[in-house]
């Protein structure tokens, strides 16, 4: 039974159809990298795989016992994040909110799981540090260990090494893959096609007709669709 | 000194200007302890819209004659609220013209409605009243003050049983949402409560300065302070200190209660900005 499988999706919004019939799977312990142009859909699967939107049909099954708020999630920042008087610690113990249910305040277990995911993460030196003062490495991995809190089965990274410098990206994508080997299911919206295929097991690659490419990332390089995004973005760096 | 002292001492003999005093600091501590989510939410005026729609349904409630006119301007004010708290995601109209939209038809309304039903001698009077707040808060009766007390301890309970929720529904609505937490709910008692706060401080400053209540205490602290429970807590005693300020202030100035809290507050806002830009220079 896949993690997370995708039938005959179609996605839009206002009535109008951005994503048609999309079909894929996950399996635990998946490194799925969706790639695509702008305005192809990624940011509304995504949000779709997040339930924060109603696919226009299809339909979206979670299996191997997970459920719908079990998906860690690294967002995009926000403008209200910019200015936000929060330190790192509040940050990082907001992910455990989904275990208290109507229990106003965490207990001693939750509040060690964000020290651990802090530890693990190497930011437990920053948790009385102000979050909006942080470089922007340093806040997607306070985004990635609140995420953590909130679960360690499957986590949905959307660009996150936008606005990161070359340094600060490598270090990501190390850290989630050290993420991914240790058992946690890793799907990421990328730009970064080079980075995808070095570190993703699976690609899916969505436009127009969907799916252009789904399967794992060692095929996409040979698949005409892959073929062809891989030279255009070559050409554009 | 010893003259200003003696007509203080001498003020705070009556029972009436105990009440006030109560009333205004409860006030304050209420409408500081969203002002903070509010700011960050990009909400700021919502204050203002929602106290003019206060504004309208109080010109109804006096034109139909209401011994309490609260039982008719609580409902209204609460269900614009969560209309315009609602609607602020995806909705055709968007917040800042939503809330400029109801914000002064309510006016407009309110007016109009106590120009052509109120008999009332004073009508300017009135309608100054309402919007800057009474002359003096000392027309309270004790059903007010106990109303207030109550709601004031409404307030206070629901934001401390919610911190946790409001902290991660205000930092990250789609993340919260995403795990679980029912950030649409919580959304709803924010504008209940933001709405309770409103209809409690009108009577205080009226409804043209109640967005200094909420607003001013919240900036202050965001100045010096970094964290979310720090800026909170500050914000609290900001705005505490500042009424209490206020209210003496008037009393030995005879100044209007209303603009003497928030020219205290502007100042409170001034002295914080400096203490903040000192702090960073040391800092860094």
């Amino acid at each position: 039974m896949p993690l997370l499988s995708c039938q005959n999706l179609i996605l839009g919004y206002d009535g109008k159809t951005v994503v048609s019939n999309l079909s894929f799977t996950v399996n635990a312990g998946d490194y799925l990298c969706i790639v695509g142009d702008n305005g192809s859909g990624k940011s509304t699967l995504m949000k779709t795989l997040l339930h924060l939107k109603t696919p226009m049909s299809g339909e979206i099954q979670m299996g191997d016992g997970l459920l719908p708020e079990e998906i860690g999630y690294l967002p995009q920042q926000t403008v209200v994040q910019k200015d936000f008087p929060a330190s790192v610690r509040e940050v990082v113990r907001s992910g455990c909110l989904n275990r208290c249910g109507i229990r106003p305040y965490f207990n001693k277990a939750e509040k060690r799981a964000a020290d651990e995911n802090m530890e693990r993460l190497g930011i437990s030196n920053l948790a009385k540090r102000c979050y909006r003062e942080l470089s922007g490495g340093q806040q997607q991995r306070v985004l990635l260990a609140r995420a953590l809190c909130a679960t360690r089965k499957l986590l949905l990274l959307d660009e996150p090494v936008a606005g990161l410098d070359p340094n600060a990206s490598a270090d990501l994508y190390a850290l989630i893959k050290d993420l991914n080997d240790g058992g946690t299911t890793v799907i990421m919206i990328s730009h970064d096609i080079t980075a995808s295929m070095k570190h993703a097991s699976h690609i899916l690659h969505i436009g127009e007709q969907n799916p252009l490419y789904f399967g794992t990332a060692g095929g996409y390089t040979e698949s005409e669709a892959g073929r062809r995004y891989i030279r255009s973005e070559g050409e554009q760096t | 000194m010893t003259e200003m002292l003696d007509k203080l001492a001498a003020s705070f003999q009556f029972p009436i200007v105990r009440y006030a005093m109560a009333v205004g600091v409860l006030t304050a501590l209420c409408s500081s302890l969203l002002g903070v989510t509010l700011v960050l939410k990009r909400f700021s005026f919502i204050g203002d819209g929602l106290a003019h729609v206060a504004f309208g349904a109080t010109a109804i409630a006096t034109a139909v004659k209401l011994s309490n006119n609260v039982f008719l301007v609580l409902p209204i004010t609460i269900l614009c609220a969560i209309l315009l708290l609602r609607t602020g995601q995806n909705a055709k109209i968007k917040g800042d013209a939503a809330i400029a939209m109801i914000s002064v038809g309510a006016l407009a309304i309110g007016y109009l409605v106590m120009n052509i039903f109120s008999k009332a001698s004073n009508l300017a009077g009135d309608v100054c009243a309402t919007l800057f707040g009474s002359v003096s808060i000392l027309t309270l009766s004790t059903t007010d003050v106990w109303l207030c007390i109550g709601l004031s301890v409404l307030v206070v309970a629901v934001f401390l049983l919610f911190y946790h929720k409001i902290f991660a529904v205000t930092f990250d609505e789609d993340f919260a949402t995403a795990t679980g937490t029912r950030a649409k709910l919580y959304n709803l008692i924010l504008a209940v409560v933001i709405a309770v706060i409103i209809v409690l401080a009108m009577n205080l400053v009226g409804s043209l300065l109640v967005s200094a209540l909420v607003v001013f205490p919240a900036l202050s602290a965001m100045r010096v302070f970094k964290n979310f429970k720090a800026v909170t807590i500050s914000s609290v005693i900001i705005s505490v200190v500042c009424a209490a300020f206020g209210i003496l202030i008037s009393i030995v100035a005879d100044t209007p209660v209303g603009a003497t809290i928030v020219a205290v507050d502007i100042a409170g806002f001034f002295l914080f900005s400096a203490a903040g830009l000192f702090t960073r220079r040391v800092a860094g």
